[in-house]
């Protein structure tokens, strides 16, 4: 049964096939310049274990190696990691929790000096234990880990504190850059705004707010690789300007996202000379209610949000218009851990039949007291997809009579509301890099223990089931485990609402070669394995 | 006249200040901070420990009354400290995108005043025939129509009718080189903007040119040195067209004043990484010392250019000055 939900999956396989003909037959070119667009402006630093946004990550991954990582010849898949600088993923030792990483020979930083295990360790250390000063946004995906060490030069040895399988896919965190210890030691800030890595590419040049240039690494310890001489980003924020680069071949693509109507719009153009690969995206539309705004501190108000929404009809709908498509519950639907369609089809919201689910949205309405209920509905002032999903939900609710306004605000006021409680209900998101579903609903985890939820709540019983999932190693036991919880979480309780998730689109031109989109834009960019073919 | 300059000068501090206070004001008063748009505007998690450490790494966990002595302080020296985004100093962030918004600016302004001038006098000249009313209309056209929207529509143009003709379409580059390094490449980089731009421009200075045209030309003055026997070539050049064109370039150095840093969303159409696009991009991440250090060229150059044309009135006109 979990096939037939899975259709999501083969379709967009099935796309990718057809989008990108026999690419694995063709013989890679060498040589070339990519110029391709990042839909961004400047990003604050060139810090990865710093920063937090894809600007940063288009512009610098391609200087940069990684200990583990998605595997660039099939990105597609939640589960496939391979080694960077190691020479083989280990299998946990001891009790699971120790992982030992043997280090290529002969890797070196673009400065000539030799990439070492304790560049490694040390590179680690800061993100999971940043100085004093130091950010290190993501260190909260380590909990587990218990110490870095590096016992001899090509050696790094993880200690963890309990074993998990969510730790190998956060060790491929695509932000987690090596760096050289003895710089770190000198500056732990040096790399906010100088590059100097190990990757494909060294660095060249950046123009401030403009664009980033690299030249191919000679040295580079995949042999063979990059096929490309160069390459330059080019930053531009404004998506009309991105897609007039595309057509006009000042820019090959852009790598995070475009909606239906710009790929439309550009092979209606360019016809063939555009090849757009597609796939759902580990980014979601969700609906955050705060717990202290009544009534949604009554678990039946908050039921009745979920169940009035028609995801089955409305997903495919707005994906004719927006970066939605698939339905799936709070686990990213390609990974093992994701429910069925008919596992779904048991929590409410998700619901096949949605009269009946909307004749129980009124009867806990009404039992609530709650019958006709208005309320504010506050998003972000950003389209894609978030005021389209806004506007949307503003319909749905309206079926189960509830008067809804929706108030669309610039990010930092919108983050603000949302951490001080300041609203009533939120259309958001979730987006997260590596498929690691075992962090990524961190989300759903009450404040006290998640570090994004803004529902306003505390729930013991949802920490306990957690904490449980997370220790759980044996894979039927840990998704038997995720079932309980996606239940608790989206129906029992209702805490939040999962609407949708995303759908990622991108057009590029067909001479564009050897790059394999993957469910995230912050994943797969070091664009060694690209080449262009003409 | 020198008591008059002194005054208008000293004029100008108080009015730097006092907006230097109220950027500093409205900019805290929004909701949220640099270090939620920076940490969490990808939709992705973070700590609250990396959200005190950002907030402690810029100082905005300082009480304000600090923050403003720091900004004015600061102001004094010239010294508006580092962007909140990138670290960088501010002056430096400014010099980086300063050429580019300069350089649209006087291209804008040439083409401006070759339009507008010859234009507009001729307009004055033919009141009323056909010739007038196509010019009016051209210049209402231009006054009624967004440079923004015209941006985007005349690159649509341009690559629609590249790919009609030529099969590719074609748009100019969009990563900017400076004129120095390579004046073609520039040139057709900065072109289409500064048209854009210049053609709102020149019907502003159009409407002007034909308005003072056409008062110039009933003037007692100009109906002497006609009775004189006059060529009417040195009546228009010489006596109505130079005094004419004194509202206009007031006009003119106005509107230049107000493209060094208004072009806010005309540079984002044509993604010029010019000081308007950076007033974008530095209100939207909340990033206090740059909006402030911009607000502050900005309202010096207006308050500069208000200042010259003060002093140019009254050098012109004594009553001003005597009064």
């Amino acid at each position: 049964m979990r096939t037939g939900f899975r259709l999501g999956a083969v379709v967009v396989s099935v796309l990718l096939a057809i989008a990108v003909p026999a690419s694995a037959s063709e013989m890679p070119k060498r040589g070339g310049t990519l110029t391709y667009m990042i839909p961004a402006d400047a990003p604050p630093s060139f810090d990865g274990h710093q920063e937090g946004t894809f600007a940063m990550l288009h512009a610098t991954a391609p200087f940069y190696s990684t200990l583990i990582r998605v595997n660039p010849e099939n990105p597609s898949s939640p589960t496939d990691f391979v080694c960077d600088l190691c020479t083989e993923v280990p299998q946990p030792a001891g009790e699971g929790d120790t992982y030992i990483f043997k280090l290529r020979p002969g890797v070196k930083f673009h400065d000539g000096t030799p990439l070492t295990a304790a560049d490694v360790a040390a590179s680690w250390n800061k993100i999971i234990s940043p100085p004093e000063g130091v950010l290190s946004p993501r260190s909260n995906w380590f909990m587990m880990v218990d110490k870095v060490e590096a016992p001899d030069p090509s050696t790094v040895v993880f200690r963890l504190k309990f074993a998990t399988s969510a730790f190998l896919p956060a060790l491929a965190d695509p932000f987690a850059f090596i760096y050289k210890k003895e710089t770190l030691d000198r500056d732990p800030q040096w790399y906010k705004k100088n590059i100097l890595g190990s990757g494909p590419f060294k660095f060249v040049a950046y123009e401030t707010g403009q664009s980033i240039t690299g030249v191919r690494n000679p040295d580079y310890y995949h042999p063979g690789l990059p096929y490309l001489d160069g390459f330059t980003g080019i930053f531009a924020d404004k998506q009309a300007t991105r897609l007039d680069a595309i057509r006009s071949d000042r820019a090959a693509a852009e790598f995070r996202g475009l909606p239906p109507s710009a790929r439309d719009e550009l092979t209606g153009a360019l016809g063939d000379r555009i090849v757009a690969q597609e796939s759902d995206w580990n980014c979601g539309s969700m609906v955050i209610i705060n717990h202290k705004r009544k009534p949604f501190d009554d678990v039946r108000v908050r039921r009745a949000l979920t169940l009035g929404i028609d995801r089955w009809q409305g997903a495919p709908a707005l994906s004719k218009i927006a970066n939605i498509r698939t339905v799936g519950g709070i686990v990213f639907p390609g990974s093992p851990l994701a429910a069925t369609k008919e596992e779904l089809q048991q929590i409410a919201g998700f619901w096949p039949d949605i009269e009946k689910s909307r004749a129980e949205a009124r009867r806990l309405l009404k039992e609530a007291g709650a019958e006709g209920l208005s309320f504010e509905l506050l998003n972000r002032n950003v389209d894609q997809p978030y005021k389209y999903v806004g506007t949307w939900l503003v319909d749905q609710w309206s079926k189960v009579g509830l008067n809804v306004t929706q108030r669309v605000v610039p990010t930092g006021p919108l983050l603000e509301a949302q951490r001080s409680g300041n609203f009533a209900v939120n259309s958001g998101a979730n987006c997260h890099g590596v498929v690691n579903p075992l962090l990524d609903i961190q989300f759903f985890l009450p404040a006290s223990v998640g570090i994004a939820n803004y529902g306003q709540y505390e729930d013991e019983k949802e920490i306990a089931l957690y904490n449980r999932m997370l220790r759980e190693t044996d894979p039927s036991k840990q998704r038997a485990l995720m079932r309980e919880f996606e239940k608790y979480v989206v129906d029992t309780e209702a805490h939040q609402l999962w609407v949708a998730w995303w759908y990622r689109i991108i057009p590029h031109r067909s001479y564009l070669k050897g790059w394999k989109i993957s469910p995230s834009h912050f994943i797969n960019q070091d664009l060694a394995t690209v080449w262009l073919d003409k | 006249m020198y008591r008059y300059i002194i005054s208008r000068i000293l004029l100008v501090f108080p009015t730097l200040i006092g907006a230097a206070a109220l950027v500093f004001l409205l900019m805290r008063l929004v909701p949220g901070d640099i270090c939620l748009v920076r940490l969490g505007s990808g939709g992705t998690s973070f700590t609250q420990q990396a959200l005190a450490t950002c907030h402690a790494e810029i100082g905005i966990d300082r009480p304000w009354i600090l923050q403003f002595f720091d900004f004015i302080w600061g102001m004094a020296r010239l010294d508006f400290g580092k962007s909140m985004w990138s670290g960088k100093p501010v002056i430096m962030e400014i010099a980086t995108r300063f050429p580019i918004s300069l350089e649209v600016a006087i291209m804008a302004t040439i083409i401006a005043v070759v339009i507008a001038i010859p234009l507009g006098t001729i307009s004055a000249l033919k009141q009323n025939t056909w010739i007038d009313l196509v010019v009016r209309t051209f210049s209402i056209a231009g006054l009624a129509t967004p440079a923004f929207w015209l941006g985007i529509v005349s690159i649509l143009i341009v690559l629609d009718v590249t790919q009609a003709v030529f099969g590719h379409p074609w748009m100019p580059p969009i990563d900017y080189v400076p004129l120095w390094q390579d004046p073609i490449r520039n040139l057709s980089i900065v072109m289409l903007p500064a048209l854009t731009i210049g053609y709102r421009y020149a019907a502003v200075s159009m409407r002007m040119t034909r308005s003072a045209m056409l008062e110039v030309l009933r003037e007692d003055y100009i109906r002497t040195a006609r009775a004189k026997g006059l060529v009417r070539r040195l009546i228009i050049n010489r006596h109505a067209l130079k005094n004419a064109l004194l509202p206009v370039v007031t006009v003119i150095g106005i509107e230049f004043a107000f493209l060094l840093g208004g072009l806010v969303v005309t540079e984002q159409v044509f993604n010029l990484n010019g000081i308007g696009r950076l007033m974008v991009l530095s209100v939207q991440n909340q990033d206090y010392t740059l909006t402030q250090a911009l607000v502050m060229v900005v309202v010096t150059i207006a308050v500069l250019s208000n200042l010259v044309v003060d002093l140019f009135y009254a050098w012109l006109d004594p009553r001003i000055r005597l009064a």
